[in-house]
């Protein structure tokens, strides 16, 4: 019996290791191709927003762009980090070191964002953020083949702060997520509304994942603010805003403002809870005919309308193998430079321009959830009320604290 | 049956490097060692901890953080994080042996979740974003530990090392008492032993070596994340010591295997990650409750009689 275990397991590493010699000399020619590797949240809460519609769209962009570049095939492989930075890190470690993927896109949760693309840097391999919202990904953790492209917690809470204040909602009232994203939304938006000549009344701190906002929600309807900023995001904010709904506060006069809502947010609260909420988003489906001539092409694969991130997606790898034809390699020095150079241009993105930092800096739109009597359509759900310039929206270049922005 | 096992774990880990990916071939080391040291308390001392991810992901913490912010090296490093899992369980477990049962998972678990809170909102922790970038650095001021291989052999030796302690540990008298502590506690007292401080040396053991896990992950991945100090990290290290077989010596580092493979392997397919392990936990507690490694052992000693 021993023996014979003995033998079997020393033929099995023979064999194994046989295989991962003959598999090493066959990954020397797979190198002849694009590869593009979607690692998104498939399973947990950001799936809605990003998930399986983000490989839809990334499949989009590959296949409009021909399914070629350069004479070469464009390869797409997509897993799921289930919201795990480790798992998400050996993914792409794999991809890289073994399956010679050239650029990753997607990486929602801001950990999982903020490793894999310190992982790719370091290996020299692009990664376009699409779904994590933190601003360190292009500040002090920025990098030369780090992009965040389609929104940051910066650009979301000044978007709307300024159209709001402008618009006569001169005193806030906060319910901050008390944690360091609630409180860098908080910090971000109560300055913008300072400046703006706007005061901030009062906030609260509500602890993550609260399901009772009725306390919070009472303080704030009788601290006498035109707004009521929601510094939190996913099921908090979905819960406050229900809740609000609850109390009446909308339908008397205060105005709520969300500061991370996603068109699929707005979907499932419905039109009646959601109403009149404000917020900042990248991207509407029907803002103008090329918006929703490509949202409709989507739709039809995908069964529900884009999200800013999913669209974003489609938008980065569109310009990433355009980049690629321009710069005549996939070299990721080379097609970060000319991405560099370009300006981007298509139905989510005008006069987009990547920083030096990575930050793809374009305009963002103010949105408000229209009432069921406006909505003509199963996803007839916002108006734009504003546009808001790329200089206003993102923290200016030259303010960066990353360390590749030349003082 | 132990020897082909001891035979099968050194030249499946010596091999390792060339015959599946290194960084998973240390992971799954990570995660085997923290398995075995939290079956330390479940299978020898029948005690059900809901709380292990405080000490795996607190040490990850603060090896991230001395690593990064004092400059210590890899190795002073994981002492560093190791010592602190350690003084965390031992003052965890002084409060929680004190209930049996569900009380004590639910004291463990509220003990953990406050150390998942203190993650989130202390500064050095870079709250939902995580502690990132923590530099690999040389081992001893001689190996460069940004090499795959090196990294692999020394995370390799730390599991050893790990292993082979509570390797020692089940197969001593002191062993012999938590087994007997496990099977008939007032029987355990009435013979005379101080059935609490061997619960609390057990307790403070078992946190020291998940440390130790934490601290190595934390190097090995150059990050340490809110994941790791979820209480959903708890109970996966629940789930791979049953599916590999608590109380047995290596059913944890099957169990581990088997669930870290299934995370990586099964990430292309969308979300059917957690419908499998979910899937293959349940069919496991039905059909072979002793686990994978636990009812090979059975069925060979049933061949054997």
């Amino acid at each position: 019996m021993k023996k014979t275990m003995i033998g079997a397991v020393c033929a099995a590493t023979l064999t194994a290791v046989a295989a991962t010699s003959a598999l090493a000399a066959a990954d020397g020619l797979s190198n002849g191709s694009v590869k593009i590797g979607v690692l998104s949240d498939m399973s947990g809460v950001y799936k809605a927003i990003e998930g399986p519609g983000a490989v839809i769209a990334a499949q989009m962009a590959i296949d409009d762009f021909g399914g070629q570049v350069l004479g070469e095939d464009i390869e797409l492989v997509s897993a799921d980090h289930q919201l795990k930075a480790d798992v998400a890190s050996s993914i792409a470690r794999r991809w890289i070191d073994r399956d010679h993927v050239d650029m990753l896109v997607g990486m929602d949760n801001s950990a999982v964002g903020l490793a894999v693309q310190g992982l790719a840097s370091a290996k020299k391999t692009i990664a376009i953020n699409t779904g994590a919202g933190t601003v360190e990904l292009t500040e002090s953790q920025c990098s030369s083949y780090g992009i965040h492209y389609v929104y940051d917690t910066y650009a979301l809470p000044v978007g709307t702060a300024t159209a709001m204040v402008q618009n006569g909602g001169k005193k806030w009232f906060f319910i901050t997520a008390d944690y360091a994203f609630g409180h860098s939304l908080q910090d971000n938006t109560a300055r913008v509304v300072k400046e703006l000549g706007g005061e901030v009344v009062g906030s609260v701190n509500a602890p993550l994942s609260t399901n009772d906002f009725s306390s919070y929600l009472l303080q704030a309807s009788s601290s006498g603010a035109d707004v009521i900023g929601l510094a939190n995001a996913g099921g908090d904010t979905v819960n406050s805003i229900k809740q609000a709904n609850e109390f009446g506060i909308v339908a008397r006069g205060q105005k709520m403002a969300g500061m991370l809502v996603f068109l699929t947010d707005v979907k499932a609260l419905g039109l009646d809870t959601a109403k009149g909420l404000q917020f900042t988003t990248a991207f509407y489906w029907d803002r103008n005919d090329e918006s929703r001539e490509w949202s409709q092409r989507f739709f039809d694969k995908h069964g529900a309308m884009p999200t800013m991130v999913q669209a974003g997606v489609y938008s980065a790898t569109m310009h990433y193998l355009e980049a690629i034809k321009a710069a005549g390699t996939d070299d990721a020095d080379a097609v970060r430079a000319e991405l560099g150079q370009m300006e981007l241009n298509d139905f989510f993105v005008k006069n987009g321009k990547i920083e030096a930092n990575g930050l793809m800096s374009h305009d963002m739109y103010l949105a408000k959830v229209k009432t069921p009597d406006q909505s003509k359509s199963d996803w007839d759900l916002l108006d734009i009320v504003s546009t808001i310039p790329a200089e206003k929206a993102y923290i200016p270049v030259a303010e960066s604290s990353c360390s590749l922005v030349k003082q | 049956m132990n020897k082909v096992f001891w035979v099968l774990l050194i030249v499946l880990g010596l091999a390792a490097p060339w015959l599946t990916y290194p960084v998973f071939a240390m992971k799954l080391l990570c995660f085997a060692l923290f398995a075995c040291a939290f079956n330390l308390l479940l299978g020898y001392v029948g005690l059900l901890s809901f709380g292990h991810a405080a000490f795996f992901g607190g040490a990850a913490y603060i090896t991230g953080h001395v690593i990064t912010a004092w400059g210590f090296g890899p190795l002073p490093g994981i002492l560093t994080g190791t010592l602190f899992a350690m003084m965390l369980g031992a003052i965890f477990g002084a409060l929680a042996i004190r209930r049996q049962g569900i009380y004590f998972a639910m004291i463990t678990l509220a003990l953990a979740q406050i150390i998942f809170f203190l993650a989130l909102k202390l500064p050095f922790t870079g709250g939902e974003n995580g502690l990132q970038g923590i530099p690999r650095g040389t081992l001893l001021g001689v190996f460069d530990l940004n090499e795959p291989i090196t990294m692999y052999y020394f995370v390799f030796a730390v599991f050893m090392v790990g292993f082979l302690i509570i390797y020692r540990t089940i197969h001593s008298p002191f062993g012999q008492i938590l087994t007997a502590i496990r099977e008939n506690e007032p029987r355990a007292r009435s013979l005379g032993y101080n059935v609490e401080r061997f619960k609390l040396i057990a307790f403070t053991l078992s946190a020291t070596l998940a440390g130790t896990a934490g601290a190595t992950k934390a190097v090995i991945f150059q990050f340490a994340s809110l994941t790791d100090v979820h209480w959903q990290m708890s109970g996966e290290v629940v789930l791979m010591t049953l599916l590999g077989g608590m109380g047995t010596l290596f059913g944890p580092i099957a169990g581990a295997a088997a669930v870290i493979t299934l995370q990586d392997e099964l990430a292309s397919f969308g979300s059917w990650v957690q419908v499998a392990i979910g899937g293959i936990f349940v069919v496991c507690v039905l059909l072979f409750r002793r686990g994978f490694v636990g009812e090979l052992a059975r069925l060979v000693k049933a061949k054997s009689s």
